[in-house]
């Protein structure tokens, strides 16, 4: 009896070492399921830090605007909890997807949006103007309360053939007679 | 030769192959103006080679492949490039897409053709040119060629050539059959030469005698082997054809050529022949305008031809007509804009009516008979992955094997429900599309946003070093001649700096009473204190701030 109690302790202490998990791997889920857009608009410093929190507990899982109720849901079956649509009102659905533009015309070149930039998807230099990169830009929105000459816009973004999606098919059911 | 093998499902939709079938091909004439879209095919999108203004000959390229998956797009004519933007092209969304206009000038002139020996020429030559010559799938998904034709290390077994044709209405690969079998067999050759395949299978449904005999004397002599099958929607699917003639199922998510089998069209045969032996590029097609039209046909016509002139060609649509349908009735989607031109992909346009067409009655509830299941040719559970596309849970949808889907509409023919079933397969199919390439978005910005962070760490880092030697450097100078007066009037001077602002504050907190409490303003004198007190000089990001506080004073 105690042979095996000595050998079952040696295994478990064997596996604890073999299989210890590193950090908390429910942050890692939640921060798969955030958009990543680093905005800060949850009251975090980005998407990490409200994956933390949120993975501690310390915050709400529908605090992410960008991704709306969808990723308010997929967060409260993640944890086990109920879930709350973002901002209080259901179906609000998430915000249509824009991206930043900068009016070339109207840029200082100062670079106070390309050192706010979380994605660095602004290109440009001092005292030459600077521009935004459509692709990267996460639409965090950073940048505009940066900007000192107010030139930076949302724009959405513009629907084309290859992003084009088949809608949900509507159709009626047969009219009660 | 008849054929042993047999795929699962299937439906006998009404064949209405007669209407357009009776008249040989027609080369439709040349319309004063032809718009040629630069998205035909699978792929990135051509990119223009050239200006508005410039004159262009029949032939030339004006839209080079971009990338791996992509082919290049020709002048259908000679004429002058008089635009290059947006127009409306042949596609479910109806959205506008980039397109290049030519001004036919009516010399029809001919660039200079180089026709290639294929036999002797390296085979990446020869791909090289198909993909040059925008050779791309004519069965209906564009797909690049020279892609398809490239090996690699797989040994291919069989080439089928799919000339089944199943879906109804559609007549365009029966008529070229019959009318141009030889120059199928000739492009069948090249092909069999790119993929040194040990048999080449071509499969037509027997509902097709005049075609089925033109291509059996085409290929005396060959050891291509021409195999009937009998007719059954969708044969003419790709991964139904090889198990109708070779047995083989394609296993789940993969590709013919991981089975040793690829399939190609009869048409793509056909321009691949006009490629190689003739240095023709893919400028015309075979197209089937039939239905509720005056004379419906079959017509060689130019890429890039208005649909609306080819219907006007048909002796123009009856009255009645409500709308006109892209390829067959089963697979086909509605045209929303008969102003966009004919592109490679489309073999048939179909015009509809009321009375040919007739409105599908208002869908009922699902009653699970699993009619869908029986006639569903991919072996799926149409019924559960319409459950589950309705609920969006699209997770499930895809576990069921939502995207070996072909969308060939069989499970919408048979459902006593009347439920438009593909539709939803097409809505799951493009939210999880959509779903999975914002989640690859959402990796690359958090990759982008981790580098940032790294990076200003790392030039803070870099900073707060090089104040830390300066200021090493600063104090060594110092010791060593501490008699030195220059430094010692600055450290005089910001010495009595300090005493200054020390007595001012002094002051001022004795003649106002604090407006705040004073453990705030104890705690920032504090840091500040900590900062000129402590400059450290590792490299840390708070050694950096101290060491950047202590330099300018």
């Amino acid at each position: 009896m105690v042979l095996l109690a000595v050998i079952l302790g040696a295994v478990l202490g064997f596996a604890s070492i073999k299989f210890k998990v590193e950090g908390n791997p429910l942050v890692e889920k939640v921060e798969a399921t955030l958009p990543q857009t680093q905005c800060g608009q949850c009251g975090y410093a980005g998407c990490r830090p409200y994956a933390e929190a949120v993975a501690a507990g310390q915050a709400e899982p529908n605090l992410c605007i960008p991704g709306g109720d969808n990723v308010a849901k997929n967060l409260a079956e993640l944890l086990g909890v109920e879930f709350k649509p973002v901002g209080g009102d259901e179906g609000a659905g998430p915000k249509p997807k824009m991206v930043a533009f900068i009016d070339e015309s109207t840029c200082i070149g100062c670079t106070a949006c390309i050192k706010v930039c979380p994605v660095d998807a602004i290109v440009g230099s001092t005292k030459l103007m600077h521009t935004i990169l459509a692709d990267p830009c996460t639409g965090c929105e950073l940048c505009i309360p940066a900007c000192p000459v107010d030139c930076i816009a949302m724009i959405p973004v513009q629907k084309n053939i290859a992003t084009w999606k088949w809608q949900y098919p509507v159709f009626e059911l047969k009219k009660a007679a | 030769m008849k054929n042993p093998h047999k795929f699962h499902g299937g439906v006998h939709p009404p064949e209405h192959k007669t209407e357009s079938s009776r008249l040989p091909i027609t080369v439709a004439p040349l319309p004063p103006r032809l718009i040629v879209p630069l998205r035909q095919h699978t792929g990135n999108p051509a990119k223009p080679v050239v200006n508005v203004g410039d004159h262009v000959l029949k032939g030339q390229m004006i839209g080079a492949a971009d990338g791996y998956i992509s082919a290049a797009v020709h002048a259908p004519t000679s004429g002058t490039v008089s635009a290059i933007e947006p127009h409306a092209v042949p596609h479910p969304s109806g959205l506008p897409d980039l397109c290049i206009t030519i001004e036919a000038d009516g010399e029809d002139r001919w660039t200079e053709r180089k026709p290639l020996d294929y036999q002797t020429a390296d085979p990446d030559a020869v791909r090289a040119l198909l993909r040059d010559a925008g050779i791309v799938g004519l069965g209906g998904a564009a797909f690049p060629a020279y892609v398809k034709l490239n090996p690699g290390r797989q040994k291919i077994k069989t080439l089928v050539v799919n000339g089944a044709e199943c879906e109804p209405w559609i007549t365009s690969d029966d008529l070229l059959m019959r009318e141009r079998a030889a120059e199928i067999v000739a492009g069948i050759k090249i092909m069999a030469h790119l993929m040194q395949p040990e048999e080449v299978l071509i499969g037509i449904e027997d509902n097709k005698p005049e075609a089925i005999a033109a291509m059996q004397s085409a290929c005396q002599g060959t050891g291509f082997e021409v195999v009937t099958a009998p007719v059954l929607y969708p044969s003419g699917g790709e991964k139904q054809l090889i198990k109708l003639l070779t047995g083989k199922e394609v296993p789940s998510g993969q590709r013919p050529i991981n089975i040793g089998v690829t399939c190609s069209n009869t048409g793509t045969a056909y321009t691949v022949h006009r490629a190689v032996n003739h240095g023709e590029a893919v400028i015309s097609r075979i197209v089937t305008i039939t239905g509720n039209v005056a004379r419906p046909q079959n017509f060689e016509a130019l890429i890039g031809t208005p649909l609306d002139e080819l219907a006007q060609l048909a002796g123009g649509a009856r009255p009645d007509t409500s709308h006109y349908i892209m390829g067959g009735p089963m697979m086909g989607f509605d045209l929303n804009n008969l102003g966009a031109p004919l592109t490679k992909a489309i073999n048939c346009v179909i015009a509809a009516s009321p009375a040919l067409f007739p409105p599908k009655p208002a869908a009922m509830p699902c009653i699970r008979c699993t009619q869908c299941a029986q006639a569903c040719p991919c072996n799926l559970q149409p019924q559960e992955l319409f459950w589950f596309s309705q609920s969006r849970n699209f997770d499930k949808a895809r576990a069921y094997n939502l995207f070996d889907c072909i969308e060939c509409g069989c499970c919408d023919y048979v459902c006593p429900s009347h439920i438009p079933l593909v539709s939803y397969y097409r809505f799951a199919k493009c939210e999880i599309v959509a779903q999975d390439r914002e989640k690859i978005a959402a990796e690359q910005s958090r990759q982008r946003f981790e580098f940032k962070q790294m990076r200003e760490e790392r030039e803070k880092a870099e900073k707060a070093a090089r104040m830390a030697e300066k200021a090493a450097a600063a104090k060594a100078a110092a010791a060593e001649n501490p008699d030195d007066p220059v430094a010692a009037a600055k450290k005089a001077a910001i010495q009595a700096a300090v005493e200054r602002t020390k007595a001012k504050k002094a002051e001022a907190a004795a003649l106002t009473p604090s407006p705040q409490p004073p453990p705030t303003r104890g705690e920032g004198a504090n840091e500040k204190g900590a900062c000129f007190d402590l400059p450290s000089p590792q490299p840390s990001p708070a050694g950096g701030e101290g060491a950047k506080n202590t330099e300018p004073s």
